[in-house]
């Protein structure tokens, strides 16, 4: 199988580490602005549910966490298949950024979701399955990154942390559906669901607009480590000197 | 095909019955933390009964973890795991060959421990069965998840607690599986709903894990 | 205002989410900002390093 001819530009370490530092900024800037709106949307403008009060304010941090801990983990994949099949460091170096922000997000979305659960179910944790699923999802991020650490060589760290992560792909569907088919076993439905009819537009909108925030602000903090990353394995290469030499005055 | 596997099930059998200790001090740990427990807490028969398929499961699962450290470790320094790699055959069949291997040392002797066990948690012979039957289909799977772990940190030093870390939550499914049919048993219900699982879990990771775990050593190699 | 700090009674769970959540966000823009830098610190001592030697030899 051939590289497909647009991705070969992105296999160039210097090209990824210029425009990586050109963006960044601009992505973070773009993220927060988004962010900012999205809360005032939220806390604000979004009336209360009518079964929770102003408790449901919560799902606009937990939500979004939610959904980076595991859109980041897919990310992590394809970055380290891609990185395994057509031997592309950036590959690597992407799937090796991405993880610390994903842990990050996943522990955020499980506290969130304990403090949510005090209120709504009554208590802070409860064996549910998308519960069960995230703390499993944060402790193969966290095998993860403590198996990266573990090797000397980049390379090695690289290849070995890449068919974990392939192999955790494959395993969390299958973590995910074991705890909801083995909690409906013998478990009457002690979760009060949050589905609400009377759910509004001025709910839905800034949820969505902060989705795309949280993902620009992974985008943005991905490229700053990938910069990081890139330095680390390009270390003895001509253009690093370069651009070592072009930061060299004290910043 | 299956003679090279056979061959190299045969080697790693002799190699394990020379070093008869390393093979027995996990089921030495198996029977001791699954007779802690009841002295840990209330050895009341209902508590024992209600606790005692979980529990047994959990002590396969870590007797089976602790037996995974020396897996290549010996076969790394002496080189021959360089030869299997340099040689003729193809090493995901190597690694399979000696996934099955670490099953029957580390596997069976567990499956057959296991009854003793369940009696001093006073499990019914029904529900002593099902722990039989559901750790015959279990342990396999985690012997191959087990190898891949071993091959990923075969090349780090300390890999001991980074071993754990690493295959334990890939475990989980066969743990949930394992213990709640052993559990359901003892409630007289029908159990073949997770056996199937099981059996496909098995299935799913005969085919797929001698293939990630070949990959990972030979990163340990170069 | 204070209606709206008290957020119908949930204040006590609302406002941690929302700490919580800019704590993260700030630790990830920090230690990223920290990783490059650092990197960066660690290239330019090697090729200080380096220079020396030539210099020597």
């Amino acid at each position: 199988m051939k590289l497909p001819a647009w991705l070969h530009k992105f296999a160039s370490p210097p090209h990824v580490y210029g425009f990586a530092g050109a963006l960044y900024p601009w992505l973070l800037g773009l993220s927060l602005v988004l962010m900012a709106v999205g809360f005032y949307g939220g806390l604000v403008l979004a009336p209360a549910d009518y079964q929770q009060g102003d408790g449901f304010r919560i799902i606009y941090v937990h939500v979004p966490s939610a959904y980076l801990s595991t859109a980041v983990y897919a990310l992590m994949a394809t970055a380290s298949a891609i990185g395994l099949i057509w031997r592309m460091k950036v590959a690597h170096a992407v799937a090796a950024a991405a993880a610390p922000i994903g842990a990050w997000f996943t522990l955020l979305a499980l506290m969130t979701g304990a403090i949510w659960g005090k209120p709504m179910w009554g208590t802070y944790w409860q064996w549910d399955p998308r519960l069960t699923s995230e703390l499993i999802l944060l402790f193969i991020y966290l095998g993860y990154i403590s198996l990266r650490g573990a090797f000397d060589e980049l390379g090695k760290a690289d290849r070995a942390s890449a068919w974990l992560a392939v192999v955790g792909v494959v395993n969390l569907p299958i973590i995910h559906y074991s705890v909801i088919w083995w909690s409906s076993i013998h478990q009457g439905p002690t979760i009060k669901k949050l589905g609400s009819p009377s759910i509004t537009m001025e709910m839905v909108w800034p949820l969505l607009l902060l989705i795309f925030a949280y993902s620009l602000f992974f985008a943005a903090i991905l490229l700053q480590r990938l910069r990081a990353e890139i330095l680390d394995r390009e270390r003895y290469s001509r253009w690093v000197g370069g651009v070592v030499q072009a930061t060299a005055s004290p910043t | 095909m299956i003679r090279v596997l056979w061959a190299q099930i045969q080697r790693d059998l002799r190699v394990a019955y020379r070093r008869a200790g390393d093979v027995a001090s996990p089921l030495m740990f198996f029977a001791l933390v699954t007779s802690l427990v009841p002295l840990a807490i209330a050895p009341s028969r209902t508590v024992l009964q209600n606790l005692g398929p979980g529990i047994l499961w959990i002590g396969a699962l870590l007797a089976m973890l602790l037996s995974l450290n020396a897996l290549f470790r010996q076969d790394l320094d002496d080189g021959s795991m360089e030869q299997l790699a340099i040689g003729q055959h193809p090493l995901p069949a190597l690694m399979l060959a000696k996934s099955i291997a670490h099953w029957l040392v580390a596997g069976v002797p567990l499956v057959l421990l296991a009854p003793v066990l369940a009696v001093t948690y006073h499990l019914s012979a029904p529900t002593v069965s099902a722990l039989m039957i559901t750790l015959l289909l279990g342990t396999p799977t985690l012997s191959l998840l087990g190898s891949f772990g071993a091959a990923l940190t075969a090349g780090v030093r300390q890999s001991g607690g980074l071993l754990a870390l690493l295959v334990l939550p890939l475990c989980l499914p066969v743990l949930m599986f394992g213990a709640r049919a052993t559990a359901l048993a003892g409630l007289g219900e029908s159990i073949a709903g997770p056996l199937y699982l099981l059996a496909a879990l098995l299935a799913l990771a005969l085919t797929l894990l001698p293939l990630a775990t070949a990959a990972a050593i030979r990163i340990s190699l170069d | 205002m204070t209606e709206f700090l008290q957020m119908g009674g949930y204040a006590q769970y609302v406002w941690p989410c929302f700490g919580l959540t800019f704590a993260v966000l700030i630790v990830n823009i920090v230690t990223a900002r920290r990783r490059l830098t650092a990197q960066l610190d660690a290239l330019r001592l090697q090729q200080a390093r380096q220079a020396q030697r030539s210099a020597q030899a």
